[in-house]
């Protein structure tokens, strides 16, 4: 498998303070990458890093192209998307809406129509709430809007910043069963930032370690899910 | 109850002015935040440039557009050269700047058309509408020319992805980054747009009050008071805003203080919106979980 | 920018520049006695004009660099000034120098009512709500039913008053000696408010109004009383310029006016106090070379037109803005702490 991102020595800095040291990471093309960590590792900086939304230094490729000085919006229409943490709902818009900006970037307007019609397949509750005010969904929904919004950018590379917060279990486990749909039917990458590591590790097929701002150990998935010592120094559980 | 309707056409006459001023002001407030001292002197400046192409033989439909594109692509201008470098400066910078903008804009008409008033042609024929002295044509059309306009921004903004764009940038920069959107372009558009709209105010007053590089001031003001009242943030509330805010004007002026107080009227408005009912009476309160 | 307010307190060999700086606009005013000029009165009256800009922007400045309140209405509470002068001069029979104190409590009373509706109102519409009190005053002033008092769209005009206990000096003379004090005084004043614990809230205000509050500082009483002694420090230069000028109308007191001591402010340099003196002599340089400055860019630049003031007041603005915020005082603090960084390597 290629890889479709290689992000090498990616630092970055909120003001004077550094955040993230040399993080080196690749996500191979369909596989799912889980950055676990506790509060303050370095996880959602490194996805804004990625994203070019921080000050930062160090290389990013996404399928071959050098992107590390491209601004968000240019990384975005390159099939990165980025479900922001606190989900970046347009809160005064109506969930159709919010859906719609994404054809404000779609060349092929027929293909974003189906992709419509697709995303109400993973989350027919949107469907049902497509003219009320996105303000007013539940967290949870707001939650799949975000997602949903992501896919209808058509993205080959989604990049998840705790899908699991603030929400009830049931309906985290929803989002992360369609999250695996998406992953499979779709092909799309992902790369998931998250707190709840069980969860992340049954996603995932590949993990990588952060403490404060560096990566401490990767590999593949089954390999933390194996290993105890490991799992109870740094995941706690 | 005649001299009554006429007060009310005239108000809505002036109505309709305030309105477009208003409504620029909005454009400008929605996607940045900021209030746009400049935009009643850019109105005025775009105007002069209508009455020189008029002056010089162009008809006037011909001019009314060519303004109203250079209008736009100087806002757009404006915002990418002057106020863009200044996205992250204090308040204060950018009051500056505006006022800068003001005495530019307002020197520069007088120095290249002197201060002495001009006639500014209007499309609309002064003739009584119904025969009866209330309403004439003039009045009839200032009005027509601002709901067109309405409408045709609503058109933009409701059913065109780059107006939902706009909207998106408005709204939460970072996550209509997110969503691709180029918000420092949107901005710009936003600014083309308030200047666009604002050159149609200035040339549909102009007629009105007479050409003269002070031409807008009060008439700001007055916009001012419109879009607060109807609620800065809010585009048809600030056109409702400015219609009311014609309307009262006009009706204080004739029947409490008269008109050689209006200015003040119009302070009394803006303070008063401003502490009673910040949202104004058409702003919307956007329901929002945490 | 609070660092540079708190830089001209504390070093010590400032307070000389200071001192040397207003001996040297004492004497000035002395060189009439040599010189036999018959342009001189007219330098004289620039002089004033000068403090009295300086007074003006001394007032803007304590509002808006110190307290981080925008205004755009100051030219209101000049009016006011101007005003309560002459009416008390012209029907009350106040003698002149008696009206500056009472036009400072009269604008302190303006500002502090405005400053209650202003409470609510932060950055542009702050700036929004003064910037319609500067428009509307005008009109208000012209306002018949007042007339009586203030004479309406004509004004009111004043006797120039003569120097009291028979001093040898000139009137334009003595009104700069009266202009210079008033400037010394408030100056003075200023810098002590500055100083002290009400200083230490006023910035605090400005620079975290949260946290402050929080403090348990009174904000809300701290910026109304900012904002009433602001609207009283320009006031007395209102009244000063009464005075001086003899003469009070309508269409002096524009927004054009409060445009002035804005620049004044950015040129100098926003908390500044030097910068406030330095502002108020630029604005008068400016007004009155504007026809040179107007010939030489018609000349320089092949310009059809002749340039107006305000033209030139605009560009520089945003020069300003871009380049040097913190204005001609905060450039010479930057160059003076880098060739102060210079001597210390070498």
């Amino acid at each position: 498998m290629a890889a479709l991102l290689e992000v090498k020595g990616l630092s970055a800095w909120y003001g004077q303070i550094r955040a993230l040291f040399d993080l080196d990471l690749t996500i191979e093309q369909g596989g799912v990458t889980a950055l676990l960590g506790a509060n303050g590792a370095g996880k959602t900086t490194s996805l804004r890093a990625i994203c070019n939304m921080i000050r930062r230094a160090g290389t990013t490729i996404m399928d071959g192209t050098d992107i590390s000085r491209r601004t968000t919006e240019d990384i975005v229409r390159m099939g990165v998307a980025h479900v922001p943490e606190g989900r970046g709902t347009f809160v005064a818009l109506s969930v159709e809406e919010n859906l719609r900006l994404a054809f404000h970037i779609r060349r092929d307007r027929k293909a974003a129509e189906r992709d419509m019609e697709k995303v109400f397949t993973y989350f027919p509750r949107l469907k049902e709430r497509i003219h009320q005010q996105a303000g007013t969904l539940s967290g949870g929904e707001q939650q799949m809007l975000a997602v949903a919004r992501a896919l209808m950018l058509a993205p080959r590379l989604m990049l998840l910043d705790e899908p699991s917060f603030g929400l009830a279990p049931l309906i985290v486990q929803e989002i992360f069963r369609i999250l695996r749909r998406i992953n499979e039917d779709e092909k799309v990458s992902m790369l998931i930032v998250e707190q709840n590591a069980a969860l992340a590790l049954e996603l995932a097929d590949h993990v990588y370690l952060l403490e404060t701002g560096r990566v401490v150990m990767s590999g593949p998935s089954a390999m933390v899910k194996n290993d105890e010592t490991l799992r109870k120094a740094y995941l706690g559980y | 109850m005649d001299f009554f309707i006429q007060q009310i056409a005239a108000g809505l006459t002036n109505g309709a002015i305030y309105a477009c001023v208003a409504l620029g002001l909005v454009m400008i407030y929605v996607s940045t935040d900021h209030i746009n001292f400049a935009q009643g002197e850019m109105a005025m400046f775009a105007t002069y440039l209508a009455w020189a192409m008029i002056d010089a033989g162009l008809p006037y439909w011909v001019a009314f557009g060519a303004t109203l594109l250079i209008a736009f692509a100087s806002g757009l201008f404006i915002q990418r050269v002057i106020l863009k470098p200044l996205e992250t400066a204090p308040v204060l910078a950018l009051v500056v700047c505006f006022i800068a903008l003001l005495s530019i804009f307002n020197a520069l008409a007088g120095m290249i058309w002197s201060f002495t008033i001009k006639q500014f042609p209007s499309p609309f024929p002064r003739r009584d509408l119904f025969g009866n002295g209330l309403v004439s044509a003039q009045q009839l059309g200032v009005v027509a020319v601002t709901l067109v306009m309405l409408a045709a921004l609503t058109v933009f903004f409701r059913y065109t992805t780059l107006g939902l764009a706009m909207r998106a940038a408005a709204q939460n920069a970072t996550s209509a980054r997110l969503m691709g959107v180029r918000v420092s372009w949107m901005l710009a558009l936003g600014w083309g747009l308030a200047s666009g709209i604002g050159s149609i105010a200035g040339m549909l007053v102009a007629p009105i009050v007479f050409l003269d590089p002070n031409m807008m001031t009060g008439i700001l003001v007055y916009g001012f008071a419109g879009a607060l009242v109807g609620g800065i943030g809010n585009p048809l509330g600030a056109v409702f805003g400015g219609f009311i805010v014609g309307v009262l004007e006009n009706l204080v002026g004739s029947y409490i203080i008269g008109n050689e107080l209006k200015l003040s009227f119009a302070l009394v408005m803006v303070v008063g919106v401003l502490l009673l009912k910040p949202a104004g009476i058409f702003g919307r309160v956007i329901v929002k979980r945490v | 920018m609070a660092a540079m307010a708190h830089s001209w307190a504390t070093k010590a060999g400032i307070g000389w520049v200071a001192a040397i700086f207003w001996v040297i606009l004492a004497v000035l005013p002395l060189a009439g006695f040599v010189s036999d000029s018959p342009s001189f009165d007219y330098y004289l009256f620039m002089g004033q004009s000068m403090l009295i800009y300086a007074i003006s922007v001394l007032g803007l400045n304590l509002l808006i660099g110190f307290n981080g309140q925008i205004s755009l209405g100051h030219s209101a509470f000049f009016a006011i000034g101007a005003y309560a002068a002459a009416i008390l001069m012209n029907f009350g029979g106040v003698p002149y120098w008696l009206t500056l104190p009472m036009a400072a409590v009269i604008c302190f009373g303006a500002g502090f009512l405005f400053g209650f509706p202003a409470l609510k109102l932060e950055g542009h519409y702050l700036a929004l709500a003064t910037f319609t009190l500067a428009i509307a005053v005008p009109q208000l002033l012209k306002y018949k039913a007042i007339a009586g008092w203030t004479g309406g769209v004509g004004g009111l005009l004043l006797d120039k008053p003569d120097p009291p206990f028979g001093i040898p000096l000139s009137a334009d003379q003595w009104l700069y000696y009266l202009c210079l004090a008033v400037a010394m005084l408030l100056f003075w004043g200023v810098f002590n408010l500055l100083r002290g614990r009400s200083g230490r809230a006023i910035m605090a205000i400005r620079d975290h109004g949260m946290a402050a509050g929080t403090m348990g500082i009174d904000t809300g009483l701290y910026k109304t009383v900012t904002f009433g002694i602001s609207a009283g420090i320009t006031g007395v230069a209102g009244a000063l310029s009464a005075i001086t000028i003899a003469y009070v109308a309508p269409d002096s007191f524009t927004l054009q006016l409060s445009i002035s001591f804005l620049v004044g402010l950015v040129v100098g340099g926003i908390a500044s106090l030097p910068g406030c003196m330095i502002g108020g002599a630029f604005i008068v340089i400016v007004q009155n070379s504007s026809q040179s400055i107007s010939d030489w860019m018609k000349d320089t630049f092949a310009l059809r037109y002749d340039v107006p003031a305000w033209a030139i007041y605009g560009t520089l603005l945003l020069l300003l803005m871009f380049f040097l915020p913190n204005g001609i005082a905060g450039g010479l603090a930057l160059l003076r702490a880098r060739l102060g960084r210079g001597s210390a390597k070498s």
